[in-house]
């Protein structure tokens, strides 16, 4: 049985709200947590698999050519080599999200320095990675697009991207203030805990991976498509993600070549990428240029918005870092432009790293924002609270939901932002300058179509997904769905997830996943509350449903009881619709933090940090705030220190290991706080909950470099904010 | 990897003899030896494992040091009471470095060897005079954020990672080596490193099959003791810039000067010219500038380093006006 919903019409009623178990919107832990920190819950390269054997791939060290011929024979003579792969099935790199096909394929056209050329299969693994080096690949190199800024490569302008609203010319000539500048972002790699790893294993002409991935529908339909074979074919499992971070949105090299390869070799093959591959073939988020162009009039009121992007993208794919996603409706102004470029070029394939966009889009319109306070002479959060439209300022609809003004004014509060000294360099601890800095957070939310199985028996509640938990706590919050609709206590719902058997969803990315299919869970359990209610011949509103009984008026029925050796079983399917299309969409919050500069050696530490959000419905205070965390945390990183470092000659990323790309560590991350705001949007999902994963990084590298120049003075315009770009004007 | 074979030695004859055979090399800790293993930059026959040896202590020496173990690992002697008193900077240098995991795992005669971190040293397609001589040097030209500012040379532009070794050349240290025959020698480190000229593959003056056994530190020396060190992220990153500093102020002058730097050069770098711009003088911000013109008289950017020489001048001026502070 199905129960089925199109999100229409916005739904106000709020059940969750009126039930009775008391869990959603609990901080409970994590359900799978215990097997994670005891090392038991089992990650795609852990399966004990009879007859394992294991493969290493091998890599481009040029930047742009063909291959001309691999001499094989070595190395398959060496010992325990099973067999030397270079399948034209072999991807050139990983699909991007929902593509639900295979990416670019065939391993001799090379297109950047890492691409994966062949493989090689041994006994084991340290074999098979000792033969790797031993693979003697001849190339022809030719002449490779290195520069992304370069004025001679052709810049492309995909239609739908571009917004030319007023004259922003005649804006910027006739405005009080102004700022027109330009910014740079830096690559950035996901760097999830857990590397891509995949085991590939056939029986007859089905076929079964173990792999790490975000998006198992699309993942099924990327690999079998890759393979050419049916898609029926294909099971892929994966219950736990060490972390996805947007680079295992789509199918990538490791379980393509291991199926291959298993195929090839008539047993199963476990192939994992080194942190070194991980770096050089997975999704990169690309660099950026961004000319910001803000008019304002004297009240600090804009008239004119300009955010001109210029990312780059390998030639052949069409996702491109969508850097003004939320300067389209973030603030009010007549005039705008917004034009968004790209270049090709020979580098690791671009695609969605952690809030692919708004991470350096937000970041960069709210440092200018910032020096348009500085220059106006307006409070920062002030001049932000200002510029709130009404409606969405370039298509005139109405917003789901805005919460930008309660986000700002409660941090304000919570940061006592009042006690800023505007002046830079007022405040020294020894010799330390300190300062504060803020901007505002905003992603855009979505809802996607996703199905849930939940079955209701005398043990208890089941719930089945091929939903993936990447970290997130989807195990915990899809089953705080259930337990509440259903009332029945947390440790009687068992959750089941990653396994493409199981009813498709959309998958973790783009922060839809937690509310989309909890809004299948939450559909399918309205059913299970109508079929309770007509056993009772009760109303379904007249139903209570609590600690595992059933109550109308003064009668409790134990739901075991009631159902007997008859499971209640239904599929919950939502499906977006119109509320998708008739409002704006969107989470935001605010970021305040608090920084000290060396004034010797222009080190930054970053002293405290707030983020404020508001995402709807907050399903698991615990999770959310979690998440928030961790955006924060990738915050500071992004302002601070991480870069991917391009070899000027070939374009390879140089720095592709966890030492040298500098992801923030312990001793860089203070003591952080989130404030949660409460919130229900009845547009975005019929349990009025929102995506908050990447909201948490969406801004929030700009409140850092922000409290830098309040600190010290110096105006950083190139990310990350590293001490030699202070240095040299401090 | 590579294959190779394994032997671990319970006795000081046995591990030189073992060591001296073509394509060996020790294993300490393994922190530095192992990485480089599996990427297949270091590509030893054999292994030879010095963990059975008798060389895990500190002990005082007649002349009122200190005499440190090979074995002695990172942790321990950053914790060492003895050293904690005498000798802070060099538990502060330890501190600042690597991770606390690392640190248990180091160890003294490792983090002394431990190679440079070089971005294209570690690729083994990347041409390399270290790794390859005569292959040429990619990082001229390339990514040298890591890079030296002084006393490199056309072949070789990399820095020596280390903190701790800083910290010794500061506090005069001497390496104690034992050679095949049995033969101990005692080498100051300011001769131990080599500079790279046009051979960046000989990093130190250790012949096949020396052992260092120890590090010997003299009698503190009065003063106060400074390890700065500055890096792209607050932990687990290697310097920049370092400074260590011994500067001892007796009646308003300076005394006892001793200035390293690391992050800098292919080796802890010091300059005993240099030092006697200070000595005997009343410190004061124009002394301490004169001083760092010394020091950077030489120095060169390769451009993506081009910012060390600044922060070094600046680093270096900060830590000389801290630890004369109470006299001035
Ligand atoms: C991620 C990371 C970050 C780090 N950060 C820092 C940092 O910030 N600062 C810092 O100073 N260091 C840092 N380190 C380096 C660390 O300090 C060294 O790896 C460690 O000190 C090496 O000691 P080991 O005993 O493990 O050496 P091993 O790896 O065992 O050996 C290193 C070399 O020394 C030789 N060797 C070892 N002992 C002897 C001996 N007694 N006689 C002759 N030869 C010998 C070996 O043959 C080998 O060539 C970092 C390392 C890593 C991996
Ligand atoms: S600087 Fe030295 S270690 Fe680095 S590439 Fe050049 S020769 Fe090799």
């Amino acid at each position: 049985m199905t129960a089925y919903l199109k999100m229409d019409e916005p739904d106000r009623r709020n059940r969750l709200d009126s039930m009775a178990q008391g869990v959603i919107g609990q901080p409970l832990d994590r359900m799978e947590g215990p097997l994670k920190v005891s090392g038991t819950a089992r990650y795609a390269h852990e399966w004990p698999v009879e007859r394992l054997c294991h493969a290493v791939l091998v890599r481009s060290t040029i930047a742009r050519g063909h291959v001309v011929r691999i001499d094989r024979s070595p190395v398959e003579a060496m010992d325990g080599v099973l067999a030397v792969i270079d399948d034209d099935r072999l991807l050139r790199n990983p699909a991007q999200g929902t593509a639900g096909k295979a990416p670019v394929q065939g391993p001799r056209e090379i297109f950047y320095v890492g691409q994966p050329l062949a493989l090689v299969v041994a006994e084991s693994f340290e074999q098979a990675r000792h033969a790797a080096t031993q693979l003697r690949i001849e190339t022809m190199a030719t002449e490779a697009v290195l520069d992304p800024e370069s004025e001679s490569t052709d810049r492309e302008r995909p239609e739908g991207k571009q917004t030319s609203q007023g004259d922003l010319d005649r804006a910027m000539a006739e405005a009080s203030h102004s700022i027109d500048a330009v910014y740079h972002t830096p690559g950035h790699s996901s760097a999830a805990m857990e590397p891509h790893a995949a085991i590939a294993q056939w029986d007859g002409d089905d076929l079964t991976v173990h792999a790490s991935c975000q998006m198992l529908k699309y993942n099924q339909e990327e690999l079998a498509d890759a393979l050419g074979i049916d898609a029926g074919r294909v099971r892929i499992v994966s219950p736990y993600v060490g972390g996805g971070f947007g680079s295992k949105l789509g199918i990538a090299h490791d379980a393509v070549a291991a199926a291959i390869a298993a195929r090839a070799v008539g047993r199963p093959v476990a192939l994992a990428l080194s942190r070194r591959q991980v770096f050089e073939t997975t999704m990169r988020r690309s660099e950026s240029r961004q000319r910001i162009r803000l008019a304002a009039d004297a009240d600090g009121l804009l008239t004119g918005l300009g955010h001109e992007a210029l990312v780059s993208q390998l030639p052949g794919e069409t996702f491109s870092e969508p850097v003004a996603q939320a300067t389209h409706f973030l603030y009010a102004a007549e005039n705008r432009e917004i034009i968004h470029e790209i270049v090709r070029l020979n580098r690791t394939c671009a695609g969605s790293v952690r809030a692919p966009g708004e991470a350096i889009g937000m970041t960069v319109l709210e440092t200018a924002m910032d020096e348009l306070a500085v220059k106006a002479g307006i409070d920062p959060v002030a001049l932000r609270k200002r510029n709130i439209p009404d409606k969405d300022p370039e298509d005139q609809r109405p917003f789901s939901s805005h919460m930008l003004d309660q986000a700002l004014d409660r941090g304000a509060e919570l940061f006592d932002w009042q006690r800023r000294r505007p002046e830079p360099r007022s405040t020294r601890r020894g010799e330390w300058l300190i300062g504060l800095g803020m901007s505002s957070a905003a992603r855009v939310n979505s809802l996607m179509q996703a199905e849930s199985r939940v079955t209701l028996g005398g043990e208890g509640v089941r719930i089945e997904t091929d939903m993936t938990d990447i970290g997130t706590g989807t195990y915990t919050v899809l089953a705080q769905i259930a337990g509440e609709m259903l009332g029945v206590p947390m440790d009687r719902i068992t959750t089941v997830l990653g396994d493409t058997d199981l009813p498709p969803g959309p998958g973790s990315g783009g922060s839809w996943g937690a509310s989309s299919t909890g809004s299948a869970v939450y559909v399918a359990c309205e059913e299970i509350r109508a079929r309770i209610a007509r056993k009772l011949g009760c109303r379904a509103e007249d139903l209570t449903l609590k600690d595992g009984h059933a109550i109308t008026g003064n009668r409790s029925t134990a739901l075991g009881e009631l159902i007997g050796d008859a499971p209640i079983s239904v599929r919950g399917v939502v499906e977006p619709g119109g509320t998708s299309k008739k409002v704006r969409q969107s989470t935001y919050g605010a970021f305040f933090a608090e920084v000290a500069v060396n004034d010797v050696t222009a080190e930054v530490r970053v002293r405290r940090m707030l983020g404020v959000f508001a995402a709807g419905r907050i399903l698991n205070a615990k999770t959310a705030r979690s998440q928030c965390l961790g955006g924060m945390t990738f915050g500071i990183g992004m302002a601070l220190t991480e870069e991917l470092i391009h070899d000027p000659r070939d374009g390879s990323i140089v720095n592709r290991d966890l030492a040298e790309y500098h992801l923030p560590v312990n001793a860089d991350v203070p003591q952080l706080e989130v404030e949660l705001l409460e919130e229900r949007d009845p547009w975005a999902s019929p349990i009025q909950a929102k995506g908050i994963g990447e909201l948490g990084i969406s801004g929030a590298a700009a409140c850092i470099n922000n409290a830098v120049f309040n600190a010290c003075g110096v105006r950083v315009r190139s990310y990350p904010v590293t001490l030699d770009k202070i240095l040299a004007e401090l | 990897m590579r294959p190779f074979d394994y032997v671990r030695p319970s006795g000081m004859p046995e591990a030189t003899r073992e060591a001296s055979r073509a394509g060996s090399a020790f294993i300490a800790g393994g922190t530095n030896l192992l990485d480089l293993m599996k990427l297949e930059v270091m590509a030893p026959d054999r292994l030879v494992d010095i963990n059975r040896l008798d060389m895990g202590e500190c002990s005082a020496t007649p002349a009122g040091g200190l005499r440190i173990g090979a074995l002695v690992t990172n942790s321990d002697l950053a914790a060492d009471e003895h050293v904690r008193r005498d000798y802070p900077l060099l538990s502060r240098a330890l501190l600042a470095g690597a991770s606390g995991q690392l640190r248990n795992k180091a160890t003294t005669g490792g983090n002394l060897l431990q190679r440079t971190r070089c971005y294209y040293f570690y690729d083994t397609s990347a041409p390399c005079n270290k790794r390859e001589p005569g292959s040429g040097c990619s990082a001229i030209g390339g990514a040298t954020r890591l890079h030296a500012i002084l006393g490199a040379s056309e072949h070789c532009i990399a820095t020596h990672p280390s903190d701790m070794a800083v910290a010794m050349q500061a506090l005069d240290a001497a390496v104690e080596i034992e050679n095949v025959e049995g033969q101990t020698r005692s080498v100051p480190l300011s001769d131990f490193y080599r500079l790279p000229g046009d051979t960046p593959q000989v990093e130190t003056v250790l012949g096949s099959g020396d052992l260092i056994t120890a590090v010997v530190l003299p009698a503190p020396v009065k003063g106060s003791q400074i390890y700065r060190k500055v890096r792209d992220r607050a932990s687990y990153a290697f310097a920049l810039v370092s400074v260590a500093a011994v500067v001892g102020v007796e009646d308003g002058t300076i005394g006892s000067v001793a200035l390293a730097f690391g992050g800098v050069a292919p080796r802890p770098w010091r300059d005993h010219e240099a030092e006697r711009i200070l000595a005997g003088e009343r410190p004061s911000d124009e002394l301490f500038a004169r001083f760092a013109d010394e020091i950077l008289r030489e120095a060169r950017g390769q451009g993506g380093n081009d910012f060390k020489i600044p922060l070094l001048r600046r680093t270096l001026i900060a830590t000389l006006q801290s630890a004369t502070d109470e006299s001035r």
